[in-house]
């Protein structure tokens, strides 16, 4: 009964018959499993690691952010561990710090691929060269390209390959990291050259699927470069580039490789924490597991609301 | 001149080869081919040879294009005391098993979710893909107190390769990539090695497996550099010098140890995912579109 199709017609992918006769259709659970031993064989080392290392994380995280543990006796502390990270001045400095670098890395981040991804799918030459040289700086282990930055790039001498260059275009200089104000868009900076490789390549390869006719067409209406652009290019790119956004907000709201190693974690006067800096502070060095698991599911919270909003407003456009 | 004429961009070829158009175009090729090289490329060098110069030299201003003086003593001294030979030794190994695991525990689910359909199937499917919607951060405390003291087993994996392979494992996008693949195998395979009366796993191995090349090497690509380019997990679940992972190595060095020397450490830390990358660049690249786009 499972094999039925005819030769030559292919299946639609996703749902193929099972190949393996499933048992009687209401047989208990345990009867199922025990008729297609193999298959849940075959999942078990996977399932047992996703229950340890994930699902069962993602329940206690939650459990925990309730909880106190003093000298080994855990109890339950209801709102408390919220109210004290709350109450840190850090935590509001920590979520301006990370509104500010996730802003400044949409306009940065997120703006500067696609413009590089258009201009690489308009030339005819050195394609290839230049998309190795793209995504070059995604390979790099994060440790040493941030040390890159932090000793060559961001020296606040002159002798900095930052300061350099300004000073040769005669611009004044910088102190980066040593300054409250550049901290942010340095390490946005850093953090850019770091990452943009992989969304550079996503969206050559939808620029690729735009139809050449849609250009066309819109040449002989007499649109020119800048109108052809943002009514092919981008309203064809539209969900790549929307989902690309929220990757990029989920990802960039949980920096922390940058304070850490740009500005020593906290940075002048607060200005590089992070919230995720702040977790790994709270975790690791204040012997403080349950205020950093009440800071994750806060993280949680404000991330799974810009999910939600998004979808809102994605399934709004539709 | 260029293989696909025949897509048209947002520019038309013909646009481009006409007179101003023309040279607008080589301009504009020649200023971003050498402004991309200084860009992407320009840190590197300057990182690479950077560690070769003096203290002195490093503080001077202009800086230096070329080392004046190289000295090779830096990347000695970053070898030596750093350890960099066991902190390498460790990572790969890390690494390496990272890989074996994903390769035989996520190909055999993602095959038994394809092809198998085990009862609750698609809802362990579901589960599996929500992991992906939790943020890293989110999890990493829960996570580390798990491994401190797994729970039934009661044992510590800190310090443990376990810590990072088993986790690993835990790749929902890889079993989804993987699953992908295997569900595009046509069904008839499947029967015809019913018929013949090859188990599942025999199966697996002769027919699937072999038609999944392309696909395994982008896994292992990714499993590979994830473990070599992560930092916070391994920072917490190895905090003995001996167990450390190469960047957590460096970062640990990089207070009391001199700039140049952090610096030639972190080139050699850079080498075999740079090299990886430009052997394999072709199936990252494949892989990365294919996975995103229909991700």
């Amino acid at each position: 009964m499972a094999i039925t199709t005819a030769p030559g017609i292919t299946r639609k992918p996703g749902r193929p018959a099972p190949p393996y006769p499933p048992g009687p259709r209401r047989a208990s659970l345990g009867r199922r499993v025990r008729d297609n031993l193999t298959g849940h064989a075959f999942l078990i080392g996977a399932v047992t690691c996703f229950a340890f290392f994930s699902w069962y994380p993602m329940v206690r995280g939650v459990v925990m952010s309730f909880q106190r543990t003093r000298r080994g006796v855990t109890t339950w502390v209801g709102w408390d561990n919220y109210e004290r990270i709350l109450a840190d001045p850090s935590f509001w400095a920590a979520w301006k710090n990370t509104l500010y670098f996730t802003f400044l890395a949409l306009v940065l981040g997120y703006a500067v691929p696609f413009f590089v991804a258009v201009l690489l799918n308009e030339l005819r030459h050195a394609k290839g060269y230049l998309r190795i040289l793209v995504y070059l700086p995604v390979m790099l282990p994060p440790a040493s390209a941030l040390f890159l930055f932090k000793f060559y790039a961001y020296d606040p001498s002159d002798a900095g390959l930052f300061n350099s260059i300004l000073t040769a275009l005669h611009l004044p200089t910088s102190q980066w990291m040593q300054s409250a104000e550049m901290t942010m868009p340095a390490m946005v900076i850093a953090s850019t050259w770091m990452n943009m490789g992989g969304a550079v390549l996503i969206y050559l390869a939808a620029l690729q699927g735009i139809p050449g006719e849609l250009y066309e067409a819109a040449e002989l209406d007499g649109a020119g470069i800048w109108r052809r652009i943002r009514h092919v290019t981008i309203p064809q790119t539209r969900l790549i580039l929307a989902l690309l956004a929220m990757l990029q907000i989920v990802a960039t709201m949980q920096f922390f490789v940058e304070p850490l190693i740009l500005a020593n974690g906290t940075g002048t006067q607060d200005s590089a924490t992070s919230v995720a800096y702040l977790i790994y502070q709270h975790g690791f060095f204040q012997n403080d597991l349950n205020g950093a698991a009440a800071l994750g599911v806060i993280m949680l919270v404000v991330l799974a609301g810009f999910s939600a909003a998004y979808v809102r407003l994605s399934a709004k456009q539709d | 001149m260029a293989q696909d004429t025949a897509t048209r961009t947002l520019i038309s070829s013909a646009q481009l080869r006409r007179g101003r158009g023309r040279i607008v175009y080589w301009t504009l090729l020649t200023v971003v081919v050498v402004g991309f090289t200084l860009v992407f490329v320009g840190p590197l060098y300057w990182m690479v040879t950077g560690a070769l110069k003096s203290g002195q030299e490093i503080a001077q201003t202009p800086p230096s294009l070329f080392p004046r003086d190289p000295q090779p003593q830096n990347y000695v001294d970053a070898w030596r005391h750093l350890d960099l030979a066991k902190l390498l030794f460790n990572t790969f190994y890390y690494a390496a098993g990272a890989l074996v695991f994903q390769l035989v525990l996520d190909t055999a689910a993602a095959y038994a979710l394809s092809k198998l359909r085990p009862v609750l199937g698609n809802l362990i499917l579901g589960l599996m893909l929500a992991t992906l919607m939790i943020p890293a951060m989110v999890l990493v405390v829960p996570q580390y107190v798990t491994v401190i003291d797994l729970p039934i087993l009661h044992v510590s994996l800190l310090d443990s390769p376990f810590a990072i392979w088993l986790p690993a494992v835990a790749n929902a996008f890889n079993i989804f990539l993987l699953k992908r693949f295997f569900d595009s195998i046509p069904e008839e395979l499947m029967a015809a090695a019913l018929v013949d009366g090859a188990s599942p796993l025999r199966t697996l191995w002769s027919i699937i497996l072999p038609m999944s090349r392309p696909i395994l090497g982008v896994v292992s690509i990714f499993a590979v550099t994830a473990v070599w380019k992560d930092f916070l997990w391994p920072k917490l679940v190895m905090p003995s010098p001996e167990t450390r992972t190469i960047s957590v190595g460096i970062y640990a060095f990089s207070g009391g140890t001199p700039m140049n020397v952090v610096i030639a450490a972190s080139v050699i830390a850079a080498i075999p995912t740079v090299l990886i990358f430009l052997i394999f660049q072709r199936n990252i690249m494949s892989g990365l579109t294919t996975g995103s786009l229909k991700g």
